[in-house]
């Protein structure tokens, strides 16, 4: 086990490396120059090499990333060219709001998912599979920027019931639980909790068809377990899975969160690249799809170890 | 934000009666069969648009905005603009399943290319590419797409390049795994030991086998690819006003939600249908190949 997590943590590295190179060549294949969004037109020759100076890019590129990446390591982005404010700053007050977003999507879409799936798979070939399957189907087919849309036609404007975007009362950005905030949160979560939730439910509907049909299940029932103790047996043999396609499920949903924010003017981090790109600010749109894209590197590990601590069958 | 690595079935040693009996259990299939019947409705429709005797899909009036859906001759009603929405959906065919389509087709290229190549020649070459793609897959695909056309600017042309970017890892990881498993199976050394030269095996023995399942994968991705696609458009990424495309129509009509809340949802429901349709024909396919079955 210790010898995997090291060899496993090693690999993270060349990936994290190359994940910020990426990133780091965003502001580069970007058309003309970085400088362009913050130099008024006619700036002056002496001014353009003075600016180019004091955000480096007089170095050669390769010296430019390796500042940068040490920096990026300490948790400095540079400043936002459209607020002045550190970019970490603006990030952290982001991906707060974007992770209470996707882990409330996340166990809805779970639970859900896992229901279905699960009654599907028990049920295999009944109506009750061709609901779940179709259910699933719709999950993963549904433009969720589009739903999100339609919920807010049927909740906030047809029926009065929810408020229709932001994220409180009023225009401060601060989140309370209480239900005058969670009101907010309702609409955004479940519109983000379907896809996840085909997944899930597509995944754990195979799981359990295979686990069933598999002999250890028939000798359960021979020697007189009750239908609660095979289901137990069930559970455990699809849990792996079950929670590796959840925790990537999460990634997936903290990364691609920009259209659902967008929908409902949530103040996450798809809002900050929304800002971001329009306002050609390059340090924010560095920084965040950095901060993202680590996030999904390192939930991408922890899946893999608990999935190795959870099944033994996979050890080698 | 779509998982992009699924198994896909092996299919080995297609007889010539092969593709004649997958086309015969797809036309017993009911549900594809509907599904290909609305999807070449809508591509035929959008193809020849400016045939079907429709209003003009840019000429708009301040006097007739957001008329409701069944007005006397605006029978879907009219946009924010007084441009009318039938006309306007039909004709947002045309650029929403190009941006949708064309990045899988180019990602299928290159990706089969790339992964037949990692597959066969193996080693160093293989490692190289396959290293490269985790890389690509380290990303959500969403994050990905949003972050190179976000970088690139607006434009048609920087989606369909960051969709391709974003298909091409996905595709090329399964065409590696699928021709690494053929190149390992008896006919290919069979071959070799028959004096067949790398070229003739790559040409009759592995192109053969390993292309239809990568096929099947890119079909599947296609549904992923138009809602991204029209997502990329939806946030102000893509095509620009005035030009019908139903992400960016779906984006104007926001504003409209609370007047005429029905035909602000309508693009999105052609976005939905056609990424069912699609979901559907490529999960058909992939059962019709399944010989195993």
């Amino acid at each position: 086990m210790l010898v995997y997590l090291i060899r496993r943590l090693l690999y993270v590295v060349p990936i994290a490396l190359a994940v910020s190179v990426v990133c780091f060549s965003l502001v580069h294949i970007a058309p003309g120059d970085p400088l362009v969004s913050i130099l008024p037109p006619d700036a002056s020759l002496q001014l353009v090499e003075q600016m180019r100076k004091s955000y480096g890019f007089d170095q050669p590129i390769p010296v430019q990333f390796g500042i940068w990446l040490g920096k990026a390591i300490q948790g400095d982005f540079g400043t936002s060219i459209a607020t002045s404010r550190p970019v970490s700053q603006e990030i952290y007050k982001a991906v707060g709001n974007t992770l209470m977003l996707a882990m409330a999507a996340t166990l809805i879409g779970f639970t859900l998912g896992c229901f279905f799936g699960f009654v599907a798979g028990y049920f295999r070939d009944t109506w009750i599979d061709r609901v779940a399957v179709t259910v699933s189907i719709l999950g993963v087919s549904v433009p969720h920027y589009w739903l999100g849309m339609v919920l807010v036609i049927v909740f906030a404007v047809l029926l009065p019931w929810l408020p229709p975007t932001g994220a409180g009362p009023g225009s401060s950005a601060d989140w309370a639980w209480d239900w005058a905030h969670m009101q907010y949160l309702i609409l955004p979560a479940v519109t983000m909790s379907v896809i996840p939730m085909g997944i899930v439910t597509r995944t754990v509907r195979a799981l359990v068809g295979d686990i069933l049909s598999q002999e250890f299940v028939d000798a359960l029932r021979a020697k007189g377990l009750t239908d609660w103790g095979v289901f137990q047996h069930v559970v455990k043999n699809a849990a792996p899975t079950a929670l590796t396609v959840i925790g990537l499920q999460l990634g997936y949903l903290l990364g691609g969160s920009i259209l659902i924010e967008t929908v409902f003017s949530w103040p996450g981090t798809g809002s900050l690249l929304n800002a971001a790109i329009f306002q050609r600010d390059l340090p924010l749109l560095q920084g965040t799809i950095l901060v993202l894209a680590m996030f999904f590197v390192v939930l991408n590990l922890l899946v893999d170890v608990a999935q190795t601590a959870i099944d033994p069958r996979i050890r080698r | 934000m779509v998982s992009l690595a699924e198994p896909v079935p092996l299919i080995i040693a297609p007889s010539r009666g092969y593709w004649a009996s997958v086309g015969q259990r797809l036309l017993r299939d009911k549900v594809t069969m509907v599904c290909v019947v609305i999807l070449l409705t809508i591509i035929l429709a959008a193809i020849f648009a400016p045939y079907l005797g429709l209003a003009d899909p840019y000429r708009g009036s301040i006097i007739r905005r957001l008329r409701p859906i069944g007005t006397p001759g605006y029978l879907l009603g009219t946009d924010e603009q007084g441009r009318d929405m039938l006309a306007r959906l039909i004709y947002g065919g045309r650029l929403s399943l190009f941006i949708g389509l064309l990045p899988v087709f180019n990602a299928f290229v290159i990706g089969s290319l790339l992964g037949i190549t990692a597959g066969f020649v193996g080693g160093k070459v293989n490692a190289a590419i396959m290293r490269t793609s985790d890389v690509f897959l380290a990303f959500p695909s969403v994050l990905l797409a949003v972050a190179i056309s976000g970088a690139l600017g607006a434009g048609i042309l920087n989606s369909i390049v960051s969709l391709t970017i974003v298909f091409v890892p996905p595709i090329a990881r399964i065409a590696e795994s699928v021709t690494t498993q053929v190149r390992s199976l008896d006919f290919v050394d069979a071959a070799r030991a028959s004096g067949a030269s790398s070229w003739t095996i790559i040409r009759v023995h592995i192109l053969n086998n390993v292309l239809g399942p990568i096929f099947v994968y890119a079909t599947s991705l296609i549904s992923v690819s138009m809602i991204l696609g029209a997502g990329l458009s939806f946030l102000g990424l893509g095509t620009k006003p005035p030009e019908p495309e139903w992400g960016l129509m779906l984006n104007t009509l926001r504003t409209a939600i609370y007047v005429q809340p029905w035909i602000a949802a309508l693009p999105g429901a052609m976005i939905f249908m056609v990424s069912i349709g699609f979901n559907l024909v490529s999960d058909g396919l992939r059962s019709a190949m399944d010989v195993r079955r």
